[in-house]
C-alpha cells in the first residue's frame, strides 16, 4: 500500500561477463539504469550505436514480414483479441529460436523479396491494364495501327476533339480542303472527349489531307503497333494473366512460410531485446577489464538481486539510499483492490515527493462514487459481468488493461448496491413489463428512497458525500503533516480549518434557511451552538493569524491569512459541485424510463413485445455506454479537482526498469523475486 | 389553457438549445478527432471518449424535458389543466438548461478539440486531457440541477 522504496545500485564486474550480467538484468528486469557516476579519468564508453541500428533494423524487418504474412492470409480476429495480451512462451522454446535465428533470418529475407516481387508484378500488370484501356477504342479496326495504305492510297488514322458525326466531318472537311475529292473517313468510335477515326485518302492528296485534318485538331497515337488492335489487346491480357498467376504462386510460397510465423515473432523480440541492451551497453562506463552499471532499484529486490550477481558473476555490488535531493522513480504496491485505481492516478500524476500513495482511499472513494453516478441495479451487474468475463477468459491481458477492467468491476458491484437503495433495474423496466404486457402495474420499491421523487433530500446527500470525502482529503493532508513531523503546518492548515469548517456546518445546519432546502429540521441543544460559534471563530482567527505565517512583516502576514480565509468559497464550490451525483444519476434513471416507455408504445400483444425488446436492447446499450463515460469522467474529476486539490500533488516520475520490452511474446524466466 | 403552450414551449426550448449546443460541440471534437484518426487510428477509442464528452448537454435537455413533459401530462396522455402562470412558471424552469447547455456545450467542443490535440501529441496525458473538458461541464450540470429541481418544484 504504498510507494516501493528505491535504493541505488551500483555493480561493479570483470568485463568477460559484461553480457551476461546485462542480460540477467534485462530478464529479471527490476532495474532501472540510471548512469550518473562522476566522469573520471580513464573510464571509457562503447560506441554500441551501430550495432543498435542493425538490430533494430533486423527486428523492424521481421515486423514486416510478419505485417505480409499477416495481409496473405488473414485470419479472423475476435472482437476481443485487444484484451488478448501477449502469450506466454517457455525459455527454452525462445532460446531454440536465437540458436536457429539466421536461418530465420534467411526467412524473413525471402518473405520480404516475395513481397516485393509481389509488387513489382502488379506495377507491371497495372501498366498493362492502362495500355489495354488506350487500345479499347481502337478495337473495330481490322487493320494493324501502323498501317499506311496501299500503293495508291494512304490511311492515317488518329483522333479528333469532340464527339463528331461523319456528316459533321465531311462537311468540315469539304470547309477546309475543297479540292481533295476522294477521301473516306471512318469513325472506329466515340467516347465522351474524342472521336477515333481512320482516313483513307489518294496518296497524292496526303498532304493536304493531313493539313486540313489538322485545322479541325487531329492527333495520331503516340504508339502504333504494327499488329491490329484486337491482337495486340489479347497479347496484353495474356501478359496480364501471366503475371497474376506468378504473383498467386509467389502468394503460396509465402502462405508456406506461415508455420514459422510464431518463431519470426520470438526473433522480432530477440532484436528487440538485444537492441536494448546495446543502447545500455553504450553508456556503460569502463576500463579495461572492469565496467560499472548503476541504476535504481526497488528496495525489497536489492538483496536478491545483489546475492545472485555477487555469487553468480562474481560483481562487487553496492546498495546505498537514495540522496535527500534526488527524485527516485515512482512504483505502486498494492492489493488487487487499491491497485485497481492506480491507472486514474498515474493518468493524473504518480506520487511525487512527499507524496503518499494515495490508491487504497482513492479506490474506496472511487467505487462509491462511480456507484452513486450510474445508480442502476441492472446496469451495474451488467458491467461486472462483463468485466468479470473478460478477467476469466483473457488471463494473460495486458497490465493496465487488467486494472481498468478491476476497477469497472469493483464500480459494477458498487452500482448494484445503489440501484438496489435508489429502485433503478433498467429505470423502471419491471413497472412497465407488467403495466403493459400483464396489466396490473407491480415493482421492486427502493431500499432508500427514489432521488426523482425527492430530488431536495438527494442533494443534500450528495453534498453531504461530498462534504465526507473533502474533509478526507483533509484528513490525509493532515497525516501527512504529522508524519513529516511537520505539527505547525499540521494545526494551522489542518486543525484550524476542521474546527472552521465544522463550526460553519453546526451553524448552518438549525438555521430555517436548510432547513427549507432540505426539509429536514436539526435542534441542537443550546451548547452546541455555542460550540459551533466558538469553533468558526477560533478557526477564522486562527487562519488569518496563521497562514502567512512564512512572511515576517505582520501586515503581509495577516493579508495572505485574510486570502487564504477567502478560500472559505472555495470550499463551498467544491461542495456543490457534488451536485453532479445528484444530476447523473437522475440522468441514468430519466433515460432509462424514457426508454421504457418508447419501448411500450405499441401496448401489448406480440407487435408490442417484439418493438419492445429492439428498443430495449438499443435503447439501453446507449444509455449504458453514455452513462460509464460520464459516471467515469465526473468521477474522475471529482478525485483529481475536488479530492486530490486537498492533499496530493503528483508530478513523480514512473519506474521504467530495464527489461525485456517485447511486441509479441513474454519469456517465462526463472526468478529470483 | 394556454398555460400548456408555455410548459410545452419550456420542454421544447430545453431540448432545442440544449441539443443544438451539444450538435456543434460534438461535431467541433469529431473534426478533430478525425483528424488524429487518420493519422493513428490506434487512438481511437480514446478521442471517441473525449468526442462525446459535449454530448451531455443534449442529454441533460432531454431529461427536463421529459421531466416537464410527463409533470403536464403529455406523456400520459391526459393533459393537465394549467394556468398561464404556472405555464410561465414551468417555461423559466426550463430555460437554464436550455441556455446553458447551448453555450456551455459548445465551449466545451471547442475545449474537447484541444484536448485531442493533447491525446494525439502524448497519448499518455489522456487523464488530464479528459479533465478540461469535463470543468466546463460543472456548469451545464449546475444549470441541469436548477431546472430539475424548479420542474419539480413548481406546484401543478
Amino acid at each position: 500500500m504504498a510507494v516501493l522504496k528505491m535504493q541505488r545500485i551500483t555493480v561493479c564486474a570483470l568485463k568477460k561477463n559484461r553480457k551476461a550480467i546485462l542480460e540477467r538484468l534485462q530478464a529479471l528486469g527490476t532495474v532501472e539504469i540510471d548512469i550518473s557516476l562522476p566522469k573520471e579519468e580513464g573510464l571509457m564508453q562503447m560506441d554500441t550505436a551501430g550495432s543498435r541500428f542493425t538490430f533494430l533494423k533486423y527486428a523492424q524487418m521481421a515486423d514486416r514480414s510478419l505485417e505480409i504474412l499477416e495481409n496473405c492470409c488473414p485470419k479472423k480476429q475476435s472482437l476481443f483479441s485487444g484484451l488478448e495480451g501477449k502469450p506466454l512462451v517457455e525459455k527454452e522454446e525462445y532460446e531454440s529460436v536465437v540458436q536457429s535465428r539466421d536461418a530465420l533470418s534467411g526467412k524473413v529475407r525471402k518473405i520480404i523479396a516475395l513481397d516485393k516481387e509481389i509488387a513489382e508484378n502488379q506495377g507491371k500488370i497495372q501498366k498493362l491494364e492502362v495500355q489495354a484501356e488506350g487500345l479499347a477504342p481502337w478495337m473495330s479496326l481490322s487493320v494493324p495501327m501502323n498501317y499506311e495504305g496501299t500503293m495508291q492510297t494512304a490511311m492515317m488514322i488518329g483522333t479528333v476533339p469532340g464527339q463528331r458525326s461523319s456528316e459533321d466531318l465531311y462537311q468540315l472537311f469539304a470547309q477546309n480542303a475543297p479540292e481533295v475529292e476522294a477521301v473516306d473517313m471512318e469513325i472506329i468510335s466515340t467516347d465522351k472527349d474524342y472521336t477515333y477515326l481512320a482516313v483513307l485518302c489518294m496518296k497524292s492528296d496526303k498532304v493536304r489531307v493531313e493539313g486540313a485534318l489538322r485545322g479541325i485538331g487531329f492527333a495520331v497515337p503516340s504508339q502504333l503497333p504494327n499488329r491490329r488492335p484486337q491482337d495486340v489487346y489479347q497479347t496484353l491480357k495474356k501478359e496480364q494473366e501471366q503475371l497474376e498467376k506468378t504473383n498467386e504462386n509467389l502468394k503460396r510460397q509465402i502462405m508456406e512460410f506461415q508455420e514459422v510465423q510464431k518463431q519470426i515473432r520470438m526473433l522480432a523480440d530477440y532484436f528487440r531485446i538485444r537492441a536494448d541492451k546495446y543502447e545500455v551497453l553504450g553508456n556503460l562506463p569502463q576500463t579495461e577489464h572492469v565496467f560499472f552499471v548503476s541504476g535504481y532499484i526497488p528496495e525489497k529486490y536489492g538483496a536478491a538481486v545483489e546475492k545472485e550477481l555477487t555469487g553468480r558473476y562474481e560483481a562487487v555490488v553496492e546498495r546505498t539510499q537514495i540522496d535527500e535531493g534526488e527524485e527516485a522513480p515512482v512504483l505502486l504496491q498494492n492489493n488487487s483492490f487499491a491497485s485497481s485505481v492506480e491507472g486514474v492516478i498515474s493518468a493524473f500524476g504518480l506520487p511525487g515527493k512527499g507524496d503518499i500513495d494515495p490508491s487504497m482511499i482513492t479506490a474506496v472513494c472511487y467505487v462509491f462514487l462511480f456507484g452513486l453516478m450510474l445508480s442502476d441495479a441492472a446496469y451495474g451487474v451488467l458491467v461486472s459481468a462483463a468485466c468479470a468475463a473478460a478477467l476469466i477468459r483473457f488471463p494473460r491481458m495486458g497490465a493496465e488493461m487488467k486494472k481498468s477492467l478491476q476497477l469497472f468491476f469493483w464500480c459494477g458491484l458498487s452500482t448494484l448496491f445503489w440501484g438496489i437503495m435508489f429502485g433503478g433495474y433498467f429505470g423502471d423496466v419491471i413497472n412497465v413489463v407488467s403495466r403493459t404486457f400483464f396489466g396490473h402495474e407491480v415493482g421492486i420499491p427502493a431500499a432508500w428512497f427514489v432521488p426523482l421523487n425527492d430530488p431536495m433530500k438527494m442533494l443534500v446527500f450528495s453534498m453531504l458525500f461530498g462534504t465526507i470525502h473533502l474533509f478526507l482529503g483533509l484528513a490525509v493532508k493532515g497525516y501527512m503533516c504529522l508524519r513529516d513531523r511537520q505539527y505547525m503546518d499540521f494545526v494551522c492548515d489542518v486543525v484550524l480549518w476542521f474546527c472552521l469548517l465544522v463550526g460553519l456546518i453546526l451553524i448552518l445546519l438549525p438555521t430555517e434557511l436548510f432547513a427549507s432546502i432540505s426539509q429536514m429540521t436539526f435542534v441542537f441543544p443550546g451548547w452546541v451552538g455555542q460550540l459551533a460559534k466558538v469553533l468558526a471563530v477560533a478557526g477564522a482567527v486562527g487562519i488569518l493569524l496563521m497562514s502567512g505565517r512564512s512572511s515576517k512583516n505582520p501586515g503581509v502576514r495577516i493579508a495572505l491569512g485574510a486570502y487564504d480565509l477567502y478560500n472559505i468559497t472555495g470550499w463551498v464550490s467544491d461542495v456543490l459541485s457534488y451536485s453532479r451525483l445528484l444530476a447523473l444519476g437522475l440522468a441514468t434513471g430519466v433515460i432509462a424510463s424514457v426508454v421504457n416507455q418508447m419501448g411500450s408504445m405499441l401496448g401489448g400483444g406480440i407487435p408490442g413485445a417484439i418493438l419492445f425488446i429492439v428498443v430495449f436492447f438499443i435503447g439501453h446499450t446507449f444509455n449504458i455506454g453514455i452513462n460509464l463515460l460520464g459516471a467515469y469522467v465526473h468521477t474522475c474529476r471529482l478525485q483529481y479537482v475536488e479530492f486530490f486539490g486537498k492533499f496530493y500533488e503528483g508530478g513523480g516520475r514512473a519506474f521504467h526498469p530495464f527489461k525485456e520490452n517485447t511486441k509479441y511474446v513474454d519469456i517465462k524466466e526463472e526468478n529470483i523475486v | 389553457m394556454s398555460g400548456i403552450v408555455w410548459a410545452l414551449l419550456g420542454a421544447a426550448v430545453a431540448v432545442i438549445f440544449a441539443g443544438m449546443g451539444s450538435a456543434y460541440g460534438v461535431g467541433i471534437a469529431g473534426q478533430a478527432a478525425s483528424g488524429v484518426v487518420t493519422e493513428d487510428p490506434s487512438k481511437f477509442a480514446k478521442v471517441l471518449v473525449i468526442q462525446l464528452l459535449p454530448g451531455t448537454q443534449g442529454i441533460y435537455g432531454l431529461l427536463v424535458a421529459f421531466l416537464t413533459l410527463s409533470k403536464i401530462g403529455v406523456l400520459g396522455g391526459q393533459i393537465a389543466d394549467i394556468s398561464l402562470v404556472t405555464g410561465l412558471l414551468i417555461f423559466t424552469a426550463c430555460l437554464p438548461v436550455g441556455l446553458v447547455g447551448l453555450v456551455s456545450a459548445r465551449h466545451q467542443g471547442t475545449t474537447a478539440a484541444a484536448a485531442i490535440g493533447i491525446v494525439a501529441k502524448k497519448p499518455d496525458q489522456f487523464g488530464k486531457a479528459m479533465l478540461f473538458p469535463a470543468m466546463v461541464e460543472t456548469y451545464a450540470i449546475l444549470s441541469l440541477l436548477v431546472s430539475i429541481l424548479a420542474v419539480t418544484g413548481i406546484p401543478l
